[in-house]
């Protein structure tokens, strides 16, 4: 029972107050486990290095669980195999802080494999203790990825069979194909000579994130004289046998020497000038709310479907309007097409302009129906309410809309645009014409917006064009009418 | 205050920063994307952290570790996403740390589509993982709302230190519509139990397991104690023409906006209909609908899912009325005249 007994360390709590049994002095851990043996190590080299107040612990589900009881430092418990990402959050947040992620082998290697994969190939400045027991303990002794061939365990009673689950896992290795790892070291708790190798590896993973050098991860083959159903002695001499030789004992990567530290910057919680890194509007705006002009013949509730190929700026379209529509005063809503409709390279969007508030922001039977090409048409001209109108571009519908009781007006678009010299301005004619013909928006306001739905600085005295051009077609049908 | 057209995805991202979020670990998937690439581009700017974690379980559990370091910290997702965080969001009421999901609900079951349902009710408001549980579950029907309710979710997961959801459909978060912003949240409080890598870390344990069954219940009798505590003081809802009405439509997110609609064209023809929006999903506005079931003669639930809402609205009502069901599933959504046309028949009937 001696080594039930964690010692004086520093590190740990002189009575084990959380712990759930009633001899709060002992550990939970059975006689001859290697947990307690290297929570001891880790415990004397967070002592040596003075880092306790800043070291927090992160133990998943395994018979370490309960590290909390014992290390008096900041503890985390999380779920099986996630340690390497509750790590990463809490270091994200402490990058001054020492965290160490202490796992076994089937929460580091079977359930969070992808977890520690990842941390690991981000180069965490973490430090990861890896119990390699070849044995799911806690749950009473089932395989684990290490479990060696022709081990016998409750889930494979006659012995791992390679055919069958596969070969053990030998992380050390696999783990040192990464770039990022900056140490990596596989060690055994046996003999006082293997355990002193323990104590440096110890040393040297939290050194190597103390100094702000990157991941490091040592595997400590321990001893679970339990779920091996062996005596503490033949325990040890099961891993100096059967272990070693499958996973041998050695450094696998080490850039100690050569990384550069990281810079570890405490993070400081700021809200100055938050509006202003959120690109949210100043007041720039709200000088050019400009109502509309008041001969709109569309009426207080403007329900508009835009729709064409993707690629024609359809959607853009539809933000322009709604851009516009909302500096000019009017409660909008834009929705892309989206789910059912999105398919076959096609795209529409919904636009509201309206005096009241929008209810549903989808458009099931429009005032105004926008179309860039032939299938739209086709696809929407029915559900276009009576009276309402459809702007459709020429260069691209060889034919007119059926519908008689709807206005219609045709703009080769497209062509105007190619005039241009950029076809994919056509979506900008085709607004044009419809501010020209509506009146639903002043021009002046559409070209006020377009720094705000227009990305390109550059490409804004284009699209302008093709507005005015949109806007003189419309008003040249008008008069020869 | 200047008003911005902006997509709702995006409005939750400035909500969650102007509300003192400083640290977003997310995984793509559609329709929730957005929020994490607005994420990507503004936490840096604001002094956050921003991380595409290697899928939704490693990203619940570094908001689990961000929150252990009492922070404000976030995740969003879609369905299939918030299926495999549901293990996390578990442990994160377990140990009782505050923190935001966004879920962006789209069709199911499986990898179902990207167009928006409303399938996800059953997994946030009743609990999609093990354990006793709650989660304050809000639902915006805008993207104003996607603003606000995320800084309210903030708001009431500190209050609660319990996990605090945003559910909202594809067609919430992929709507642009103008948004207020409002100001900044300027200073956030100290979080003592939190770990604070520092001295007094040795007092501190994140944790949320308790093999003494006795203890367990005790944590437990507390955790329902909190919930108490939200269902008497965190009810929201809305309402629509509901004084006078015989009938109630009820529907949340995108719903409730196409409910309005039909509200508005059934009023027009003399027919007095009105609309119950739940905003909090839990805690569900019961009592009050309850009350409305004193007075109206019916109600209809209307979803895009197979009737989930519903069973809470028929548990409220506790057959002292009718309550009639409509719903549209795999993307397809009802219009207005759709709904209008069958508030007809049930009133026919
Ligand atoms: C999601 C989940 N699956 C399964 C378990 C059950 N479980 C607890 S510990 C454990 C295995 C732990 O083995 P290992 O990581 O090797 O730790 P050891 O006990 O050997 O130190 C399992 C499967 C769990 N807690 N959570
Ligand atoms: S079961 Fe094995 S790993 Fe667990 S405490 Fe006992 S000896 Fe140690
Ligand atoms: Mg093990």
């Amino acid at each position: 029972m001696s080594d039930k007994k964690l010692g004086k360390a520093g590190c740990f709590y002189d009575i084990y107050e959380r712990s759930a049994t009633a001899n709060k002095d002992v550990t939970h851990y059975c006689p001859g486990c290697g947990h307690g043996v290297l929570h001891k190590l880790i415990a004397e080299a967070i002592d040596d290095f003075g880092i306790r107040e800043k070291t927090i612990l992160i133990s998943p589900v395994g018979c370490s669980v309960f590290a909390y009881y014992y290390f008096r430092v900041g503890n985390i418990q999380c779920a099986h195999g996630r340690a390497p990402a509750v790590a990463t959050g809490i270091k994200r947040v402490y990058p001054q802080s020492i965290v160490i992620s202490y796992q076994g082998d089937g929460d580091l290697a079977a359930i969070g494999g992808n977890n520690i994969l990842q941390a690991a190939n981000r180069g965490e400045n973490i430090t990861v203790f890896f119990v390699n027991n070849a044995i799911y303990g806690m749950t009473g002794g089932q395989m684990a990825p290490t479990t060696l061939i022709g081990q016998k365990t409750t889930t494979t009673p006659r012995g791992r069979s390679q055919i069958n689950e596969g070969y053990p896992m030998k992380i050390a290795e696999l783990f040192s194909a990464l770039e990022a790892p900056v140490y990596i070291e596989r060690v055994a708790l046996t003999d006082p000579k293997n355990t002193n190798k323990v104590r440096r590896a110890v040393r040297k993973a939290l050194k190597t994130q103390m100094e702000n050098k990157g991941f490091s991860l040592v595997e400590v083959l321990s001893a679970c004289p339990s779920g091996w159903k062996m005596s503490s002695v033949q325990a040890k001499e099961w891993i100096d046998e059967a272990m070693v030789k499958h996973f041998p004992l050695g450094v696998f990567k080490d850039r100690t020497e050569e990384v550069q530290p990281s810079e570890a910057k405490r993070h400081v919680f700021n809200a100055d000038d938050l509006h202003k890194k959120l690109d949210i509007p100043q007041n720039i705006q709200a000088s050019r709310e400009i109502r509309r002009t008041a001969s709109s013949n569309i009426g207080q509730n403007a329900r508009i479907i835009i729709a064409g190929f993707g690629g024609q700026g359809i959607l853009l379209l539809g933000v322009g309007l709604a851009q516009a529509g909302m500096q000019a005063g009017y409660q909008v809503s834009w929705i892309p097409s989206y789910g059912p409709e999105m398919r076959g390279g096609t795209a529409n969007c919904h636009v509201n302009l309206s005096d009241k508030r929008i209810g549903s922001p989808i458009v099931s039977k429009p005032d105004v129906l926008i179309v860039m090409n032939l299938p739209s048409l086709d696809k929407f001209e029915d559900c276009v309410q009576a009276g309402g109108l459809i702007v459709y571009d020429t260069s691209l519908i060889k034919k007119s809309p059926r519908r008689m009781d709807v206005s219609a007006l045709g703009i080769p678009a497209t062509e105007i645009a190619d005039e241009l010299g950029n076809a994919r301005v056509a979506n900008m004619v085709m607004l044009g014409a419809l501010i020209a013909e509506t009146s639903i928006i002043d021009k002046e306001v559409v070209f006020d917006a377009l720094p705000d739905f227009i990305k390109r600085k550059n490409l804004i005295s284009l699209n302008k064009q093709a507005i005015e051009k949109g806007i003189e077609f419309a008003d040249s049908l008008v008069s020869v009418a | 205050m200047p008003r911005q057209l902006i997509k709702g995805n995006e409005a939750v991202v400035k909500g969650a920063i102007l509300a003192g979020c400083r640290f977003f670990f997310g995984y793509p998937i559609t329709p929730a994307s957005e929020i994490a690439e607005a994420a990507a581009y503004y936490m840096p700017l604001a002094g956050g952290t921003f991380l595409q974690a290697e899928s939704e379980i490693a990203s619940i559990n570094m908001v689990y570790g961000a929150a252990s370091g009492g922070v404000r910290a976030m995740t969003a997702s879609s369905s299939p996403g918030i299926s495999l965080k549901q293990e996390g969001i578990s442990y994160c009421a377990g140990s009782e740390l505050p923190l935001v999901v966004i879920d962006i609900m789209r069709g199911g079951p499986g990898l179902g589509n990207i167009a928006p349902e409303q399938s996800d009710y059953n997994q946030m408001v009743k609990g999609g993982g093990h354990g006793n549980y709650k989660l304050l579950v809000l639902a915006p029907n805008s993207a104003q709302e996607m603003c606000d309710l995320t800084m309210l979710a903030f708001e009431l997961a500190d209050m609660y230190q319990n996990p605090a959801v945003v559910l909202a459909d594809g067609f919430v978060g992929q709507m642009m519509e103008p948004v207020k912003f409002p100001q900044p949240v300027k200073k956030l409080e100290d979080k003592p139990w939190a770990i604070h890598a520092d001295k007094d870390d040795e007092f501190r344990l994140i944790s949320s397991i308790q093999l003494e069954p006795e203890i367990l219940e005790q944590h437990n009798r507390h955790l329902q104690a909190k919930y108490a505590r939200a269902e008497q003081q965190e009810v929201r809802f809305e309402e629509y023409q509901a004084e006078d009405a015989e009938l109630i439509l009820v529907g949340y997110g995108v719903v409730s906006r196409i409910l309005y609609s039909a509200v508005d064209n059934l009023r027009a023809e003399g027919l007095q209909v009105g609309l119950h929006r739940p905003i909090s999903l839990w805690p569900f506005p019961k009592r009050r609908i309850a009350q409305l079931a004193e007075t109206v003669d019916a109600f209809l639930a209307v979803e895009l899912s197979n009737g989930q809402m519903v069973d809470d609205v028929r548990l409220a009502v506790n057959g002292a009325r009718p309550v009639h069901f409509y719903n549209r599933m795999g993307g397809m959504v009802p219009s207005p005249e759709e709904i209008s046309d069958h508030v007809k028949k049930i009133l026919k009937a």
